[in-house]
């Protein structure tokens, strides 16, 4: 290996453990308000650019798409519809649901008969986006101080549900997205797509906005207070279920756009998701699932560590990264205090 | 007058005790699940193929019923349907199923009962070696060894002297590797580089770094679907400019759409019927290959067919000719006898021209392809209108 190649290599690192990034930001956030590891958000990383297809021209991604409305349309008002349902004691929460709902398909309907790129691009996150949110208050709400065992199988289960929901709408087949940006731009010896510096540039402006939330703004600091002790923020008056809404809520619009951004890059398919969303976990896990900037280094590294094990044994690449895990739970299992704050 | 009429509800009973009594084949493919893009060309060929034998007459004046399950891509659905078409719904032959796997995974229920299947995925441990359980076991496929020697030989006529290989690392990727090294080594050409990447990745950087650093004058990539488009992508980033070939495995239309002008110049070697219009007149197969692209077309629409249906079409031209032998051998009501009929004239097949080659089994050769018939090299081009289509390179004849 030389400098050139590892030169290469980690700029590779560096994209890949961007993405790692935004996902451990994710799922470090909703797991320190609600104690739910949101295994499912590879998922909805991959519905957002594959519902932005349904939206493109026929000309760009090659299929006669024109007119369908895409699965997760239909999924995304459904979950709505029930929440509206569930919620149907208080009917003005219930009516803006339901409104939302019919938004949803009025939406999809719109971006099926042809808009330009960019509203398609804006459309799909949105109607992807309450599948988070909705998640939250159909699944994991119903089951309001559960352990956390509880909730990590009901996420799994989400994560299988919707990847076979993701394969039911979309196919086998991976699909091929413009790029916002084209080309590359060559750094020192190495170029970098173009595109990649948006996704760079997102995970940047995620990382400042959640600073910014969390320290300066009053909601944020409710966040943090539902993180830091549940019992003791509602005596305060703040609703952990709304802390869980928000939480869900931020989660998935990162996934949104980060898979939106990312798409471009990879040739996005429904079962892509899970692997990613799995080594934001690793990333995320470096950090105890608690802190933030640990979480980005634990992105950084697994970034690096997977682009140097597919260069010098890419049969165990995988293997590589996720024995990573082992290490880092046995230190984090030595270190951690015995008993957690709440249960 | 009298006479006629009971002649003729004579002849209407007669029709109607043959309708009573079809000949059941049973058809086992992946037409849900992650198969789902070979395994309904499949289903729909046999669909194509049942209703046309029943219209000509069926099988020596027999009509035929295909039972079709579907296992979803999924080896154990497969094995249960297999089992159910044996003991409930009595059937002569099992064509099936898509997947490699689960190919495998109903060798032992077809051997226990006795009862001949033609497979259709491509693994060559399906039929090799023909071992006790194996001796029921037919496929219709071309194996990798076949396509790897295509490959071999077009690499040499391009004087490539050092290749490099990257493929799944799954079943397909490590058969492909270990066809591809052994072909290569024989025919002298130094494999630097055998590298993995698996169906999920998002980026082969690393992979293919190893690749250029070794400087080879062509990569194979070994993967099916669109998941291929991505090593190759890669290599196109990294200014390679070598020869990149494929394999079989990505000859659908799905491929071109993801893979863009990326895979401008991609060489695979594949089933004749790929490129059916462009073969010579003297290509043996085809006539036949183009009359099955045209009555396919005919029911699914202008540029539905893929060369995974001709996989089933194949299945069925060598069913079809020996069942009507076993037929005059034995009673279909003797089941387990007649199943073990059935089994040795399948393997008595000479000579079936099918739409991927000539097939000719032996009691050592349950596939009974030979790659000259059975492969052509296919380039990727951008045609006139702009659209990405294959075009025949060179035949092997």
């Amino acid at each position: 290996m030389d400098w050139t190649i590892a030169a290469f290599l980690a700029a590779d690192a560096v994209q890949n453990g961007t993405i790692y990034a935004l996902l451990a930001l994710a799922l470090v956030l909703v797991f320190a308000v609600t104690r739910v590891i949101l295994v499912p958000i590879g998922e909805l990383l991959v519905f957002a650019p594959l519902t932005y297809v349904f939206f493109l021209p026929s000309g760009i991604s090659g299929l006669p798409l024109q007119g369908v409305i895409p699965g997760t349309a239909w999924l995304s008002a459904g979950m709505l519809a029930v929440w509206a349902a569930l919620d149907r004691a208080a009917p003005r929460r219930a009516g803006v649901l339901l409104g939302g709902a019919l938004a949803v398909l009025g939406l999809a309907w719109w971006g099926a008969h042809g808009v330009p790129l960019w509203l398609g691009w804006i459309l799909a996150v949105l109607i992807v986006f309450p599948i988070g949110p909705a998640s939250y208050r159909l699944f994991f709400e119903p089951a309001k101080n559960a352990s956390v065992l509880t909730y990590l199988i009901i996420a799994v289960g989400l994560h299988f549900a919707y990847q076979g929901l993701g394969l039911v709408f979309f196919g086998p087949e991976q699909y091929r997205l413009p790029a916002i940006l084209p080309g590359q731009t060559p750094i020192g010896s190495v170029p970098i797509n173009n595109q990649a510096f948006l996704v760079y540039g997102f995970a940047l402006f995620c990382m400042l906005g959640l600073y910014g939330f969390f320290t300066r703004s009053l909601y944020g600091k409710a966040l943090r207070a539902c993180a830091v002790n549940r019992l003791g923020a509602r005596l305060l008056g703040i609703s952990p279920a709304q802390a869980g809404y928000v939480s869900f809520g931020i989660a998935t619009l990162i996934a949104c756009v980060a898979g939106m951004l990312l798409a471009p890059l990879i040739q996005p398919a429904y079962f892509q998701g899970f692997l990613l969303g799995l080594k934001g976990f690793v990333a995320g896990i470096l950090g105890g699932l608690i802190s933030y900037p640990l979480a980005v280094i634990g992105a950084i590294v697994v970034g690096g560590l997977e682009a140097w094990a597919s260069f010098q044994a890419s049969a165990f690449k995988d293997a590589i990264v996720f024995a990573l895990l082992l290490p880092i739970l046995f230190w984090r299992s030595l270190r951690s205090p015995e008993v957690e704050e709440e249960e | 007058m009298k006479r006629a009429l009971i002649g003729l509800l004579a002849l209407g009973m007669g029709l109607s005790l043959a309708q009573q009594a079809p000949l059941k084949i049973g058809v086992v493919v992946s037409a849900t699940g992650p198969a789902a893009s070979l395994g309904i060309p499949e289903r729909n060929t046999l669909v194509i193929l049942e209703e046309q034998v029943n219209r000509r007459g069926g099988v020596a004046g027999r009509p035929v019923q295909f039972i079709i399950i579907d296992d979803a891509s999924d080896t154990t659905q497969a094995v249960r349907a297999t089992r159910k078409l044996i003991q409930e719904d009595g059937v002569l032959a099992i064509i099936g199923t898509t997947t490699t796997p689960a190919s495998l995974g109903m060798i032992d229920p077809a051997a226990e009962a006795g009862i001949p299947v033609i497979s259709l995925a491509a693994n060559l441990e399906i039929v090799a070696p023909v071992d006790e359980k194996r001796r029921w076991i037919f496929k219709t496929p071309q194996t990798e060894q076949q396509m790897s020697t295509p490959i071999v030989q077009d690499m040499k006529a391009n004087g490539v002297k050092t290749a490099a290989y990257i493929g799944f690392n799954d079943a397909y990727g490590e058969g492909w590797a270990k066809a591809f090294e052994a072909a290569a080594k024989e025919a002298g050409i130094t494999v630097v580089a055998s590298e993995r990447f698996a169906r999920t990745d998002t980026s082969v950087t690393g992979q293919i770094l190893r690749i250029l650093s070794r400087n080879p004058d062509a990569v194979l990539i070994g993967g099916s679907g669109t998941a291929p488009v991505l090593p190759q992508r890669t290599l196109k980033e990294r200014g390679y400019k070598g020869l990149i070939y494929q394999t079989h495995g990505v000859a659908n239309p799905d491929f071109l759409r993801v893979g863009g002008d990326n895979v401008i110049g991609t060489r695979l070697p594949a089933g004749p019927i790929l490129v059916f219009d462009q073969l010579p007149s003297s290509f043996p197969n085809k006539n036949v290959a183009q009359s099955y692209v045209q009555q396919y077309e005919a029911k699914y629409g202008i540029g539905s067919y893929s060369t995974f249906g001709g996989h089933a079409y194949d299945a069925w031209a060598i069913l079809r000719p020996a069942l009507e032998r076993a037929l005059k051998k034995e009673q279909t009501s003797n089941l387990a006898a007649f199943r073990k009929v059935l089994r040795d004239e399948i393997e008595a097949t000479k000579g079936v021209v099918g739409t991927h080659g000539i097939f000719t089994m032996s009691p050592t050769d349950h596939l009974g392809l030979k790659f000259q018939e059975a492969a052509v090299m296919v380039e990727v081009v951008k045609g006139e209108s702009g659209k990405l289509e294959w075009k025949l390179v060179r035949t092997f004849r």
